[in-house]
């Protein structure tokens, strides 16, 4: 494939693919069963990432499953989220470069909601790093966190290097992360991964003092671990699929260090902009969320993150209905992370603690920090 | 035409090329998104020591590189806008620098002791044989 028989596209995915192994010691590449391609939005592309995305689509088809990450805006219903006209043409672009590739052009952070669900032990080449510590952590799949070229690369072979969390020896909890502290929603999951994250600085966490957690949860955790500088990776005991060896170093997270985080991620009363959603939200989620607007209507701008898929169904059982009815605006395909907001407006309201992280570096945000409840009620 | 007393170093191939011209060193790490205008090769990060400085047309000579992964496709925007560095010379590599020395097609060479490189310095880079020559 190197030599360029099977054309340009393989030709240079197996040159980035073989330039990773040997950076990284990898003794051979392995196969995928699928892949999550990373670096969609036109917002962080820019025209070059466009004409790499044409050249590699010239000849380049798909090898396994791959889907992909949000672009920067809702394909279908762009004008309602006041996007630009001229970007919107450059994002169609992209997504057009992408299904002459052959993927799927559902643009999520959550795959794992939409049929690109892996198995314990498979194998994968993700990019979008709370997916990836999902499908790390929760799922028990094995991925590196990869970057949009390295995801196009492994989608256009199958394959990619075997070294970091593919091997069961990186993938060992290196502390114990003991929480007493109640952790019980979405949000407040999101703040312990600000702390874990905080004091991991990559290591992986084992963390223990957690009774249950929702798939919702444990969404929030992945996005927010990751974020905050943790390993693309954590396990819970009693939770978690994964085995771990049981580390010695035990740090303990109090109710104070969840309190004192979450008081640093607000830091305005103003809102302008609420979004839910980061990552994308569940079924459950909109569900939830639709009984919180029913009959109400809201006065400031609210935006509700969901992949395609998810809000097909949510149509069809009506929450869709309730959430417009209200004035909020499900948003398809995109997020606050990766549409091109800056300027737009001067602060947000969420529950997810990865988008204060990107809504005050990439946007410039003031930022509120509150359960779904509070952000709605805030909304109306 | 030959010049004695130069440096030779034997390093590892990222991306191959051959190319000859100019060292610009820095001994601090560089994080290609957001800190290099895409458009005119100059690096636009407070505080670092390039900042000011373009980067087109040099042999840039930096220890690793850091930053957002999306680092690739700035250096991809860097190379269409005639705007990269004619080579690039790391201690290590890291994957944004060499995906993005890959996908621009860029020479690219590690495992080099950049420390022993000057701004300034004529070097000859033969990134096939992961070789960079310092003439002296």
């Amino acid at each position: 494939m190197l030599e360029g028989k099977h054309g340009n596209a393989v030709k240079k995915s197996m040159e980035i693919l073989a330039a990773l192994g040997n950076i990284f010691g990898a003794e051979k590449l392995i196969p995928v069963k699928s892949v999550q391609i990373s670096g969609v939005s036109y917002d962080n592309l820019g025209d070059a990432g466009l004409e790499f995305l044409g050249i590699m689509a010239e000849d380049g088809k798909i090898k396994v499953k791959t889907t992909l990450n949000p672009a920067g805006m809702d394909m279908e219903n762009w004008k309602a989220l006041g996007i630009d006209p001229e970007f919107a043409r450059k994002q169609k672009l992209v997504i057009e470069a992408f299904e002459r590739m052959e993927v799927e052009t559902t643009c999520t952070c959550t795959p794992y909601f939409i049929g690109n669900k892996p198995e314990f032990g498979d194998h994968i080449a993700w990019g979008e790093s709370s997916a990836v510590t999902y499908a790390n952590s929760v799922l028990g799949a094995k991925t590196n966190r990869e970057g949009g070229p390295s995801t196009i690369a492994s989608a256009l072979t199958g394959l990619t290097p075997e070294y970091g969390f593919h091997l069961d020896k990186n993938r060992q909890a290196h502390f114990i992360a003991d929480v007493k502290a109640r952790i019980d929603n979405p949000m407040l999951f999101g703040a312990l991964g600000n702390v874990v994250g905080k004091i991991a600085k990559g290591r992986i966490p084992l963390i223990t003092g957690i009774e249950k957690a929702t798939t919702e949860d444990l969404k929030a955790l992945s996005a927010s671990i990751v974020t905050y500088g943790g390993a693309p990776i954590f396990h819970i005991e009693g939770i978690t699929p994964n085995k771990t060896e049981t580390p010695e170093e035990k740090v303990t997270v109090t109710q104070e260090d969840i309190e004192n985080a979450v008081k640093e991620m607000n830091d305005t009363d103003d809102v302008e902009f609420i979004f839910l959603g980061c990552p994308h939200c569940s079924l459950e989620e909109l569900k939830k969320i639709s009984e919180l607007l029913d009959g109400k209507s809201v006065k400031k701008e609210l935006w509700i993150g969901v992949a395609r898929p998810i809000k097909k169904i949510a149509d069809e059982k009506g929450y869709s209905k309730v959430i417009e009815d209200s004035g909020a605006k499900l948003a398809c395909d995109t997020c606050h992370v990766v549409a091109p907001l800056k300027g737009r407006f001067h602060s947000i309201a969420t529950d997810s603690a990865k988008g204060i992280f990107y809504g005050r570096g990439k946007n410039n945000f003031k930022t509120i920090f509150r359960t779904r409840e509070e952000c709605i009620k805030l909304a109306v | 035409m030959h010049k004695t007393g130069g440096v030779r170093m034997k390093g590892r191939k990222i991306f191959s090329g051959r190319v000859e011209g100019e060292a610009l060193v820095t001994n601090e790490g560089i994080s290609f998104y957001g800190s290099v205008d895409p458009d005119t090769g100059i690096v636009t990060e407070k505080g670092h020591p390039l900042e000011g400085k373009s980067i087109s047309g040099k042999i840039l000579v930096f220890p690793s590189g850091k930053g957002s992964t999306v680092g690739s496709y700035t250096m991809y925007r860097l190379k269409k806008n005639g705007k990269a560095p004619l080579a690039i010379i790391n201690k290590e590599c890291e994957t944004i620098v060499a995906v993005g020395a890959i996908i621009s097609e860029i020479p690219c060479v590690d495992q080099i002791d950049t420390d022993s490189i000057k701004t300034g310095d004529r070097l000859k880079v033969n990134a096939d044989e992961g070789v960079v020559e310092v003439e002296k």
